[in-house]
């Protein structure tokens, strides 16, 4: 029973694991070629379980949930590079967060207008509503789908990141953007594509994530939080870094919330170790992102060593 | 040893701006019992403690360069410090303030020494994961309300006089005020604040002059959390409540956004930057309402485009765009 349920556990740790490095892979490259902190990158991701949720109870396809999610995330993308941030990314980080925090209050009032402030159900599609049964414990097949869905997506950023040219461009503009402007490259074109494609994946993560959690106003927020500690763990820029970050903080986060409680109780009284378990799990991830940047301060995947800067 | 550490220009817009508001706020009391208006007595305390802890956190971010996104942590700390104490009884805001101060001393000197190992988007982030672990701290503190957060039965009492009357509250948060301003004028000016100012404009300058800028910047760290966590002892005798909320990494936020609208790097500009961001989020909602009343609650967009909006066009902040020949 115990092994099954840490099982489990550990899989609904690997879900959330891709579900932050969707998030974390767009961030982690906005960042690395852009110098261009993004804290609106959680509305993206808010946006794209709307998106899904309304493409979904209207046409009752997942199928063009998905496409509603990461073609109307990217676009508002698109967008907002062009039109809103362009002048933004050449001013010092502090004007980045203030001008994209701005962005997140507009983002959630927006929503909240135009949807109202009470959570939106979105429900598992029909094909994978089922559970499957894994070494004799059952788990739902929505949950495994996205985490294999992760994975594909990551490894299709590798090759895109690694084997193309756009991909080379990118790897570049990191490394020297004004270098590769110089060799006739428009890196401007080069960052809108950057921008979109991070945009997209936010929206990919958030229609994904639609039916396990609830859709509503400030969806964001904590999974941004959770999505700068995973960049900041893996390294500023690194892919590599932010997918490992990813995992890492994914499985510690939830196996933490699950076994911290019952591991509490073996020292304190029942009562008080159900009411400060979760929260002391929740502190984990914080004080184990606080020893990395004590220890290393680049994070554990610096992305000298891996693809970009 | 002079009382001004520089001559004032009176003819600047700044100062004349600062002395207008101060004088306005001197009289706010007066003027709020004259047209029995009392909320805004209140409104404008709330104020005054969002200035205060601003201008706390300018003292880093301002004239230091270190861009703190957990100073809110330091604000629950003050504000969790007198509501302990006074769900045991001890209701003398003496010891509140005593058990405030040196706790937050003691957390920011850790706090500080380990973040201050990191620069840039790295001590952004390892503040704001220290502030993460407080506030969940806080919820896990059942005894004390946990997440709901625990009310305050009595405000504090300093001996002869205690705050329970809204006005003696409202006085002592504007003194607080006062004091906070002075003495970070003196200290921006003074040969420590020269340092400090000088490790954000050129770190690696100011170690090869020879001045160890890690010590600089800790004491710095510390001076500013101790700012906060005043605040926060003001903020729990406002609300007659603590909860982890007053340390979610929001207001962190709403913090830097405080000084960056008044002015980085001025001294007043915190005073600004509060009054206007706290004014706005309480005009907004009536304005709307004339215009469009089925959208009364949606002001917050508004907001966030005005926020959006200044950190696009105003480099200097508002206070900072003022002309002047001093910080």
């Amino acid at each position: 029973m115990t092994t099954q349920l840490a099982l489990s556990q550990l899989l609904n740790g690997l879900q959330l694991g891709v579900l932050l490095f969707l998030l974390a892979a767009g961030l982690t490259l906005v960042f690395g070629i852009m110098s261009f902190v993004n804290l609106a990158h959680g509305s993206l991701y808010m946006l794209g379980a709307y998106f899904g949720a309304a493409a979904f109870t209207h046409t009752e396809s997942f199928l063009l949930a998905l496409v509603a999610a990461v073609v109307g995330a990217g676009i508002v993308g698109l967008l907002l590079d062009r039109f809103a941030l362009t002048t933004l990314y050449q001013r010092d980080h502090l004007d980045q967060v203030l001008a994209t925090f701005g962005l997140i209050l507009f983002f959630n009032e927006l929503i909240r207008i135009i949807w109202g402030p009470s959570s939106v159900f979105m429900q598992v599609p029909q094909a994978l509503s089922s559970t499957v049964d894994i070494f004799g414990f059952t788990y739902p097949s929505y949950r495994l789908a996205i985490i294999g869905a992760g994975i594909a997506v990551a490894l299709g950023l590798y090759l895109l990141i690694q084997k193309t040219r756009v991909g080379m461009l990118i790897r570049a503009g990191a490394t020297n953007a004004n270098m590769v402007a110089a060799l006739g490259i428009n890196i401007k074109w080069l960052n809108t594509l950057v921008f979109a494609l991070g945009a997209a994946l936010a929206g990919l993560a958030g229609v994904m994530a639609g039916p396990i959690v609830s859709v509503q106003p400030g969806m964001g927020e904590p999974v941004l939080i959770l999505t700068l500690v995973v960049i900041i763990i893996g390294g500023l820029g690194s892919i590599r870094g932010a997918f490992l970050a990813a995992l890492i903080v994914g499985v510690v986060d939830t196996l933490g919330r699950a076994f911290m409680p019952t591991l509490m109780r073996t020292l304190f009284e029942r009562s008080t170790a159900d009411a400060a378990g979760p929260a002391l799990a929740s502190m984990l991830i914080y004080l184990f992102m606080a020893v990395v940047l004590a220890v290393k301060p680049q994070g554990l995947f610096p992305a000298s060593t891996s693809v970009t800067r | 040893m002079k009382f001004f550490p520089q001559p004032i220009v009176w003819s600047s817009p700044r100062t004349v701006t600062a002395i207008v508001v101060l004088a306005l706020l001197a009289m706010l009391p007066i003027i709020a019992a004259a047209f029995d208006a009392s909320y805004y007595v209140s409104l404008t305390t709330r104020i005054l403690i969002y200035a205060l802890a601003a201008i706390g956190l300018n003292l880093i971010l301002g004239f230091g360069g270190m861009v703190s996104l957990g100073h809110a942590m330091y604000v629950l700390l003050g504000a969790y410090a007198v509501a302990i104490p006074a769900s045991h009884g001890v209701t003398s805001g003496f010891t509140q303030l005593a058990i405030a101060i040196s706790s937050t001393a003691l957390l920011a000197a850790g706090v500080g020494a380990v973040s201050l190992r990191t620069t840039g988007i790295a001590f952004i982030m390892i503040t704001l994961a220290f502030a993460q672990m407080l506030f969940f701290g806080a919820v896990s503190l059942k005894d004390y309300g946990g997440d709901d957060g625990l009310t305050v039965a009595a405000r504090s009492s300093f001996g002869a006089f205690d705050l329970s009357n809204n006005v003696t509250l409202y006085y002592a948060a504007f003194i607080a005020v006062l004091v906070a301003l002075y003495l970070s004028w003196r200290a921006v000016l003074s040969p420590f604040g020269l340092v400090l100012r000088g490790s954000k404009a050129n770190a690696r300058r100011a170690i090869a002059l020879g001045h160890p800028i890690f010590q600089y910047q800790l004491v710095a760290y510390i001076a500013s959390a101790v700012v906060c966590a005043v605040a926060g002892v003001l903020l729990a005798n406002l609300t007659l409540f603590a909860s982890p909320s007053y340390g979610a990494w929001t207001v962190s936020g709403e913090l830097i956004v405080i000084v960056i609208l008044g002015g980085l790097g001025t001294v007043f500009g915190p005073v600004v930057g509060a009054i206007i961001l706290l004014a706005l989020e309480e005009a907004l909602p009536t304005l709307i309402e004339h215009v469009l009343p089925d959208y009364k609650s949606n002001w917050m967009l508004l907001l966030g485009l005005f926020i959006f909006v200044v950190a696009l066009v105003l480099k200097h902040g508002v206070f900072g765009s003022l002309k002047s020949r001093s910080p």
